[in-house]
């Protein structure tokens, strides 16, 4: 399981990796936005098409019964991938947005009182902020901030004040600007003391690292499909059965009812009672395959891949362009993802990105939907490169190579 | 490197590194407004004094990518001491010069300087006004994400003048 990868093998799975632009090899370093996927996912989705495709949990006829089946084993292939017992504790939503939302507007609207304290971290994405300012809003609770170190870890120091009283700790379990691996041990031991459920936003985590949410022990851990080599479109909540069938329905239609009435209706039980409307099928049959794919990979092999490729990527960057280059987050990669935000002296984030894009480096410039911690670190933009299974050495160097072209271009 | 310098002209880089009209004005009696660009998190706060009809005074503030800070700083240039009917002139005519090129870029992506010198004959619109340092932002529709940079100051002008229009 734990040989190293074969990035070049890998590479070949990957025929989008194998195009050239501006006469130069393209150098997608973009997938903490969205990954790419292997022939393997994009084939069992169109075989999954011309084959199998019907409605699930409708239709009596084998097209229906076949495509029920392969969603339902979609289901407990994610379960087993993240050390899920119960497979129906799994949730296909649209992405982790709307899985965090489900949990908001369900859990929350149930449970958050006026008074309340819902805790937040400066680290987070919007998906898990507004949600949540959005409840806070609807009953009155009080939303509480985690700050942040100056390397872009958590400021855990005031945490047991902070959680004092709290019903919600919603946290990142890896920072999408960062990189910043948080210490989930620490906030889920903290937040069951104080009595607050918790709520992992681990769509940067997933992907990157052996996921076992028993062991992880946070009540809701949210993630997508589309940033680990699946297709966009399909997101995942877990969380344990009996928090599950005690939360109402999120979104109402058809799926998630038992009866319906003239006078209400009656839902059905989790997961179904989540899922309303027909669901992301073909989506979910690719996140198995994209699974299946990791997994013949093996994740602990993934993350020794990105430690290793991270601790090269800054040390190469850091080597070319010293005192102009500032990447924020843990300096020690083992404390991190494999996800760098650049600060280039003098330069704008879009600016240097144009750039890298004359070299046919893809990054991602801009705020990364975490504005408060952009605030926090006095910045407007960073250009994110962020590395996933088919980089290798050679993508680093195409990027610090085209990041000394920015710096030149540029240099005043 | 050639498109990259089409888009990155001298002028435009003089601008963003030596902004015009940098800084801020009292507010009131001048008018405060900020512009945002949700994707990218740029932002322009334009400071207006109109005295009767004209621009009397115009700053600029703010963070962003050379595009918007110098398309920001030739706006002010160009603006200051224009009456307000010769500044929406010139803001239509500046959005115009964005938006027909955006959709010719539209048309054929493959665009090249070729392309950009043979657009100089059909600036009908281009005709009204001099456009002056300003011309060197007909490179930035062929990058069209870039576009939403060029227009902030401008859309975040439009804003401060129908702002005081309506408090008036």
């Amino acid at each position: 399981m734990s040989q190293a990868l074969d990035v070049a093998a890998i590479k070949k799975d990957f025929p989008v990796l194998d195009q050239v632009q501006n006469g130069r090899r393209l150098v997608f370093l973009d997938s903490a936005a969205s990954s790419q996927r292997p022939v393997q996912v994009i084939d069992a989705m169109s075989d999954f098409y011309n084959t199998t495709y019907a409605n699930v949990h409708r239709g009596v006829y084998r097209l229906a019964e076949e495509s029920t089946n392969r969603y339902e084993h979609a289901r407990r292939n994610v379960a087993r991938f993240i050390g899920a017992t119960n497979p129906n504790e799994v949730v296909f939503t649209k992405n982790a947005t709307e899985a965090i939302n489900l949990v908001a507007h369900s859990w929350g609207r149930a449970n958050l009182r006026s008074g309340d304290a819902i805790v937040l971290s400066i680290l987070d994405h919007h998906a898990n902020i507004v949600p949540w300012q959005m409840v806070a809003a609807e009953t009155g609770a009080e939303i509480r901030w985690i700050p942040a170190t100056a390397d872009g870890q958590l400021d855990l120091s005031d945490l047991d004040r902070l959680l004092d009283g709290a019903k919600v700790l919603a946290v990142t379990a890896m920072s999408n600007v960062t990189g910043a691996i948080t210490p989930t041990d620490t906030l889920v031991a903290a937040a069951k003391a104080a009595g607050a459920v918790t709520v992992l936003d681990a769509c940067q985590y997933v992907p990157h690292l052996p996921t076992d949410v028993v062991a992880l022990g946070a009540d809701f851990v949210c993630f997508s499909g589309h940033k680990m080599l699946g297709p966009s479109g399909i997101g995942v909540l877990w969380a344990p059965m009996e928090l599950l069938e005690a939360m109402p329905p999120f979104l109402g239609g058809g799926g998630m009812i038992l009866n319906v009435t003239v006078d209400g209706f009656t839902p059905d039980a989790p997961p179904a009672r989540f899922e309303a409307g027909t669901p992301p099928i073909t989506e979910a049959i690719g996140l198995s395959a994209a699974i299946d794919y990791l997994d013949e990979l093996g994740m602990e092999a993934i993350r020794a891949h990105e430690v290793s490729l991270t601790a090269y990527a800054m040390r190469k960057l850091s080597a070319e362009l010293g005192d102009s280059l500032r990447i924020h987050g843990p300096s020690e990669p083992a404390q991190r993802g494999g996800v760098l935000s650049i600060e280039l002296e003098g330069v704008h984030a879009h600016d240097v990105s144009q750039v890298l894009d004359e070299h046919a480096v893809c990054v991602r410039p801009g705020h990364h939907c975490a504005k408060p911690l952009m605030k926090f670190f006095g910045v407007a933009a960073t250009a994110r490169a962020s590395f996933y299974i088919y980089n290798d050495e050679s993508d680093a160097d195409a990027l610090a190579d085209a990041l000394v072209a920015a710096r030149d271009f540029f240099a005043l | 490197m050639s498109s990259l310098e089409d888009l990155y002209r001298e002028i435009i880089l003089d601008h963003y590194r030596n902004p015009r009209n940098k800084g801020e004005l009292e507010a009131p009696p001048a008018h405060r407004t900020e512009g945002f660009n949700p994707l990218c998190g740029d932002e322009i706060v334009l400071y207006l004094s109109v005295d009767g009809d004209v621009v009397a005074d115009i700053k600029v503030g703010g963070q962003g990518c050379s595009i918007s800070q110098s398309s920001a700083s030739m706006m002010s240039a160009a603006v200051k001491g224009k009456t307000l009917d010769e500044v929406q002139a010139l803001v239509l005519q500046f959005k115009g010069m964005m938006s027909i090129h955006e959709s010719e870029i539209g048309g054929d992506g493959s665009e090249t300087e070729e392309g950009l010198s043979g657009q100089d004959g059909d600036g009908s619109v281009a005709a009204e006004l001099p456009l002056g340092d300003l011309e060197a932002l007909r490179g930035v529709v062929k990058f069209p994400v870039r576009i939403k940079c060029a227009t902030l100051g401008w859309n975040t002008l439009t804003q401060a003048i129908d702002e005081m229009a309506e408090s008036a």
